[in-house]
């Protein structure tokens, strides 16, 4: 398999066998009554990691880092941090701080006070209270709201003191629940990368929970996508879009075209695949390793599928079919391409030039064709 | 060019609209304002008014029982002539009397010892409830409200027959063997302190509820997870949040305590002393309604000018804050 190349930064301890993961969920399940939050989870984390979890709504990702901070107790399983078991520990004497979605700032305490909260109930002698409290303030760049109250500062700053409160006393994991949920797009896009930068500052492990699958693209190392209190793949960002494990996650992440059919030939590099309709397509090997006749699945992105008005000569894979919607985003157009027999494909194009000589339109015929490395096969 | 004459052409009318909105806001405003003076006005300041008045007066055999002030039966300059007959006199007579000082002070301090015992019990209560399960909240809230529904005096009367020596309490201790001998408690200060804190509470639980339960429990997570373990996290986080509630809760206690009669003179008995007995004294049994009014008076300015000085400190504090 062709590589994805170092997306990020020079850090895959996942990828050595001889790493110590840092943290540790061993076959760990969570009930509320007879609803199951975690199901027999399993999953490990390592030391500066950003990691991140994944999953719509409900799916057990906020219950997991609850359990982290010691507000739940596993019903089953174990969690290790740094070799210890978390069993038994209250929150109050973890060595893991949670920034919350609600920030949950203190509202009677100025915003110095709020940063200080942690220090002082360590313990730290004042001078030193001082000089991290004015360090933090300075990190995250709010110098001169120190004597203000939450009530005075905005959802941007707000954010910003929860951040520090909660690195303030350096633990050896920060959580992060939904921490930009409830900030504007733009403010959110900035504040993706300030994270990033923090966490590479201050060598922290991360562990954020998130429903914004673009959040978690763009900060995380690996990414764990949830769904009904299972874990259905931990990959770096770009595995988990070129090599989604499952249709769940194909589907989960980004748009994706899904071609039905059966395993009609398989050679040492390739596998032909016979559509429900008789159309066939070549693809090469890799992901699920399909028998002959096998029902199967083949996934690929918009992006990588090409819009013709005329059969591209040297295509492996082409499909006919009559351009059924257009939508023009300015960076790039999507076409909805409706395939003779009857499937609509999704297809995205780069608008590389600003003009173009051979636009499509509605109702026209066109191409889609695709290379036999641009998707994945994927089991039914 | 059709956009710049749009422009053009909404350009005056967004200037004037603010000016609009902003008299009729006023106005509006200031309606509303304007009910809860006149219901002031009606319901406080004129009967105060009226008290003041008799409390300048002298005792007379008469209905009412006092020399007529400021009356305008004689016409505008009877009126008038009124002011020479006014005088301070029973203002003096109060001070003269060692018996109201005294009444004044004790009250104060069973009223304020009673408040800390209302707070005291209140408190767990109050944070019970807005702990509980959301689906039995409302019916713990009717659980407090529900005495109201019976009379107080009768409620008042129960504790009679529970705190009388041969009552329900001693009864039960007796039969328990935990006492020998019957507990005085009834026409004690004891008494007292348990028909106040027994009647007032739910004027502190409900204060304290609306406080705590719009509390943010993940503000309690977060000083966790800051370090800081459950009791302190309740002094640091919960209890400097309730305040608000803490105060109005004593407030609705204290003052109507200061001044309770009922209590006192059922359960407290005849060698108790606070200052709405003996101002009903002087009012039903010595029918000195001149110098029941300044015992009122005096009361009224006891209660108003502290709660007054620490509204204004309150509002100084939050001031500073921002």
């Amino acid at each position: 398999m062709k590589s994805l190349g170092s997306i990020r930064r020079d850090f895959a301890p996942w990828n050595d066998p001889n790493a110590k993961p840092y943290i540790q969920f061993d076959n760990v399940t969570k009930k509320f009554g007879d609803f199951t939050a975690v199901n027999n989870l399993s999953l490990t984390i390592f030391e500066r990691e950003f990691f991140a979890l994944l999953g719509a709504s409900g799916c057990g990702k906020s219950t997991l880092l609850r359990m982290l901070a010691g507000f739940e107790e596993p019903t089953a399983g174990r969690i290790l941090l740094d070799g210890q078991d978390l069993r038994g520990i209250p929150p109050y004497r973890r060595p893991v701080n949670m920034m919350f979605q609600s920030y949950a700032l203190f509202p009677h305490m100025t915003v110095e006070n709020n940063i200080a909260f942690g220090l002082k109930q360590e313990g730290m002698p004042k001078p030193d209270i001082e000089k991290r409290v004015a360090e933090m303030l300075k990190l995250v760049k709010l110098e001169q709201f120190a004597k203000r109250k939450p009530h005075q500062l905005s959802g941007g700053q707000r954010q910003r003191v929860a951040l520090a409160r909660s690195v303030a006393k350096r633990p050896k994991v920060l959580l992060l629940d939904e921490p930009l949920g409830a900030l504007d797009k733009k403010l959110r896009e900035e504040t993706q990368f300030e994270l990033m930068d923090l966490q590479q500052e201050l060598g922290l492990t991360f562990v954020v929970v998130t429903h914004d699958q673009e959040e978690a693209m763009t900060m995380a190392d690996r990414i764990a996508i949830m769904d009904k209190g299972e874990v259905m793949q931990v990959a770096t960002p770009a595995e988990v879009y070129e090599a989604p494990a499952s249709r769940f996650v194909a589907h989960f992440v980004g748009n994706v075209n899904m071609f039905e059919g059966k395993v009609a030939e398989r050679s040492a590099n390739t596998t032909r695949i016979t559509g429900a309709s008789g159309a066939q397509i070549v693809v090469e090997n890799g992901g699920a390793a399909a028998a002959a006749n096998a029902d199967i699945v083949f996934a690929i992105r918009p992006e990588k599928i090409k819009v013709s008005s005329k059969k591209p000569a040297d295509a492996v894979n082409a499909l006919e079919g009559e351009v059924y919607d257009v939508a023009y985003l300015g960076d790039m157009t999507v076409y909805h391409i409706r395939l003779d027999d009857g499937q609509i494909i999704r297809a995205s194009a780069l608008n590389a030039a600003r003009v173009t000589e051979d636009p499509l339109t509605w109702n026209d015929r066109a191409w889609v064709s695709f290379r036999p490395d641009a998707g994945v096969v994927l089991a039914r | 060019m059709s956009n710049i004459a749009v422009t053009d052409a909404a350009a005056p009318s967004t200037a004037a609209k603010p000016f609009l909105n902003r008299l009729g806001a006023g106005f509006v405003n200031r309606l509303v304002i304007i009910v809860p003076y006149l219901w002031l006005l009606f319901f406080f300041l004129i009967p105060f008014v009226i008290v003041f008045k008799i409390s300048l007066s002298q005792t007379a055999i008469a209905m009412p029982p006092y020399t007529p002030v400021l009356d305008f039966s004689d016409g505008v300059s009877g009126f008038f002539a009124g002011f020479r007959n006014l005088n301070f006199d029973n203002y003096v007579w109060l001070t003269q009397d060692a018996l109201y000082f005294k009444a004044y002070v004790t009250s104060v301090i069973i009223a304020a010892i009673s408040t800390v015992l209302t707070l005291i019990v209140g408190y767990p209560i109050a944070y019970g409830m807005s702990r509980a399960p959301a689906t039995i909240r409302p019916t713990l809230l009717m659980l407090v409200i529900l005495p109201f529904w019976t009379s107080f005096l009768i409620r008042v009367y129960a504790w009679i027959g529970i705190l009388k020596p041969e009552g329900l309490l001693n009864q039960l201790l007796l039969s328990l063997h935990i006492i020998n001998q019957p507990l005085v408690i009834l026409n004690t200060y004891t008494a007292i302190f348990i028909g106040i804190v027994y009647s007032y509470l739910p004027f502190m639980v409900l204060p304290l509820y609306s406080s705590l339960e719009k509390m943010d429990y993940s503000l309690i997570e977060a000083a966790k997870d800051l370090g800081c373990p459950p009791t302190s996290a309740f002094w640091k986080i919960t209890f400097p949040l309730s305040l608000p509630g803490v105060i109005a809760g004593c407030l609705l206690v204290f003052i109507p305590a200061v001044g309770e009669f009922v209590i006192p003179d059922l359960l407290g008995g005849s060698s108790t002393l606070m200052i709405g007995k003996t101002l009903w004294n002087e009012f039903f049994a010595n029918r000195d309604w001149p110098v029941s009014s300044a015992v009122a008076v005096i009361l009224l300015l006891l209660l108003t000018v502290p709660i007054m000085l620490f509204q204004q400190a309150q509002a100084r504090a939050q001031e500073q804050g921002k």
